[in-house]
């Protein structure tokens, strides 16, 4: 057998920004088995949000992540509106849309941004974040912040947008354009880019399906899913747009697929800006009846999926988070085995994981790392000693 | 003012502790390198290792798994070094007050291992790059 060793990728490593651990276990070059360990960023805010009130609710899961600081809160929104029966005005709806849509541009160029850095390509990195820029100003200026946008309410929305903005939207869009075009070109293009992300961590359409991964991660795969197609929210049924997927499954395909999504995420913005009705922002919610429901979102990262219970009260009984990283991660295993060790970083990069948003709690012996015991297995040690013991007696009684 | 701290204001590398962040603070941070803040002008510039940082910059109110390692990275880091707390859980908590995996803030958590710790405050949800730049600056002019 050959020597086999183990690499330790974290908690606290340079190339990442959160906490997360990895083992990869070595042969040589190649990687042949993985293990990740998670928890650094465990905060409880499912037990925190038994807690709140149903309105600050929607700030907690707001910072669930602060990418998906738009996509969180819409499905924790979703699932109550659905709950307390609310019809939800027209003009909100738009509002959501372009809100969630700068948001995934922002995401995605960030995520471009990143993976320039993984492999070296710094310069992708500067220039995406410095295109990046508009967006969060735009942002800035349409819901006060750059980053929380803390814009959707329970029955509406708590900003609206003025109408004079309307038109400055559209130019922020139009003059994006150009940029997004060259990143884009200079990805598609770059022979380098080609040698370094084509056929590297390749995730099969069957894996895709037996691992159940969601969002670019999957259309790069050929898994033709969108929450905003297949169960549109918002106002996306409303406009026109395509859903982007490639079949090749291999990191330069996610690259792909999140590049074209952001000219039909500005496609999107520009319509909604353009068709936006005029009326109220907000429906009244009166009180929140007993009984349970779920809402999801097309978050930049996949679906993101929400359950709500109510007694009836203030509070949510039960709230339950299932973030879109929380099934994506899982998938390493089937695109990083068999890799060299130089290509696991970008192949961990390419599903954009987001740990704070996947952060359960497990226990584990702490002190070797190995797994606990289960029942069965105590039960074979006692057997097992049992059957010593007697061996070992028989034997004195024969002597 | 000791030599040492002369020469920690000059220009501060700082080396990036997540301890439970939900990326906001992290992502405004990376902002502060990219073409717009452009902070490696003044010499600010983020490194791979604790070893080689003169400040520490902590994000996230601390998880229960992530306070002994934001100790032990504490303790790697040469003295004298500041420990920047960015972002409202950093410094307080914040939303996360009730969560009961948190043992935060940063600073209770540094105050363990070295009671004279050097910990600066910047609040704000997340705080803007402007305000980051702001708080490092008036920071280094206290020392």
């Amino acid at each position: 057998m050959k020597k086999r060793t183990i690499i330790p990728i974290g908690p606290y490593h340079p190339l990442q920004e959160e906490a997360e651990f990895f083992q990869l276990y070595v042969e040589g070059e190649k990687v042949v088995d993985m293990d990740v360990r998670i928890s650094y960023n465990h905060r409880g805010i499912e037990g925190i949000s038994e807690t709140m009130h149903f309105d600050q609710v929607t700030f907690l899961v707001e910072r669930i992540c602060g990418i998906c600081s738009a996509s969180h809160p819409l499905a924790y929104i979703q699932a109550v509106e659905d709950l307390a029966g609310v019809e939800v005005p027209e003009r909100a709806l738009y509002l959501r849309t372009i809100i969630n849509e700068l948001e995934r541009i922002h995401s995605h160029v960030l995520w471009a941004g990143l993976a320039g850095h993984f492999i070296g390509y710094n310069t992708v990195w500067m220039w995406a974040w410095r295109y990046r820029e508009p967006v969060l100003d735009l942002l800035e200026e349409i819901s006060g912040s750059r980053i929380n946008y803390a814009n959707a309410k329970i029955g509406g929305c708590r900003r609206d947008i003025p109408n004079e903005l309307m038109p400055h939207i559209q130019k922020v869009m139009d003059e994006l354009i150009p940029p997004m075009d060259m990143i884009t070109k200079a990805v598609l293009d770059d022979p380098v880019i080609h040698a370094r992300l084509k056929g590297v961590g390749v995730l099969t359409k069957e894996d895709a399906l037996r691992y159940c991964v969601t969002g670019p991660t999957a259309r790069a795969s050929g898994v033709p899913i969108d929450v905003r197609r297949d169960d549109p929210y918002a106002a996306y049924d409303r406009v026109e747009w395509k859903v982007i997927t490639r079949n090749e499954g291999d990191v330069f395909a996610k690259a792909v697929v999140r590049l074209l999504e952001i000219f039909e995420s500005i496609k999107i913005i520009k319509e909604c800006a353009e068709k936006i009705p005029d009326g109220p922002i907000e429906a009244e919610v009166r009180e929140i009846p007993p009984g349970e429901a779920v809402g999801h979102v097309e978050a930049p990262r996949g679906e993101t999926f929400h359950y709500v219970r109510s007694d009836g009260g203030n509070r949510p009984v039960r709230h339950k988070v299932r973030s879109p990283s929380y099934v994506n991660v899982p998938s390493f295993r089937a695109s990083c085995i068999g890799q060299s060790i130089s290509d696991v970083s970008i192949t961990l990069a390419s599903v954009d994981p987001c740990y704070s948003c996947t952060e359960r709690i497990a226990v584990v012996d702490s002190d070797t790392g190995e797994r606990v015991y289960t029942a069965r297995d105590l039960i074979k040690l006692s057997q097992d000693k049992t059957k010593r013991l007697m061996e070992e007696r028989g034997r004195q009684t024969n002597e | 003012m000791s030599w040492k701290i002369w020469a920690l204001k000059k220009s501060p590398w700082v080396f990036h502790v997540n301890t439970g962040a939900c990326n906001n603070c992290d992502i405004e941070l990376l902002e502060l390198l990219t073409p717009r803040f452009d902070v490696e002008r003044f010499g600010i510039k983020l490194v791979g290792t604790p070893r080689h940082a003169d400040a520490l910059v902590v994000t996230g109110g601390v998880t229960r798994q992530a306070a002994p390692r934001l100790q032990e990275i504490y303790r790697q880091t040469p003295k004298p070094c500041v420990v920047f707390a960015i972002g409202s859980c950093a410094c307080s908590k914040g939303i996360f007050k009730k969560g009961y995996h948190m043992i935060g803030p940063v600073d209770k958590v540094i105050k363990e291992v070295d009671p004279e710790a050097i910990v600066m405050y910047i609040p704000g949800c997340p705080p803007k790059p402007e305000a980051m730049i702001l708080g490092v600056v008036k920071a280094l002019a206290a020392l």
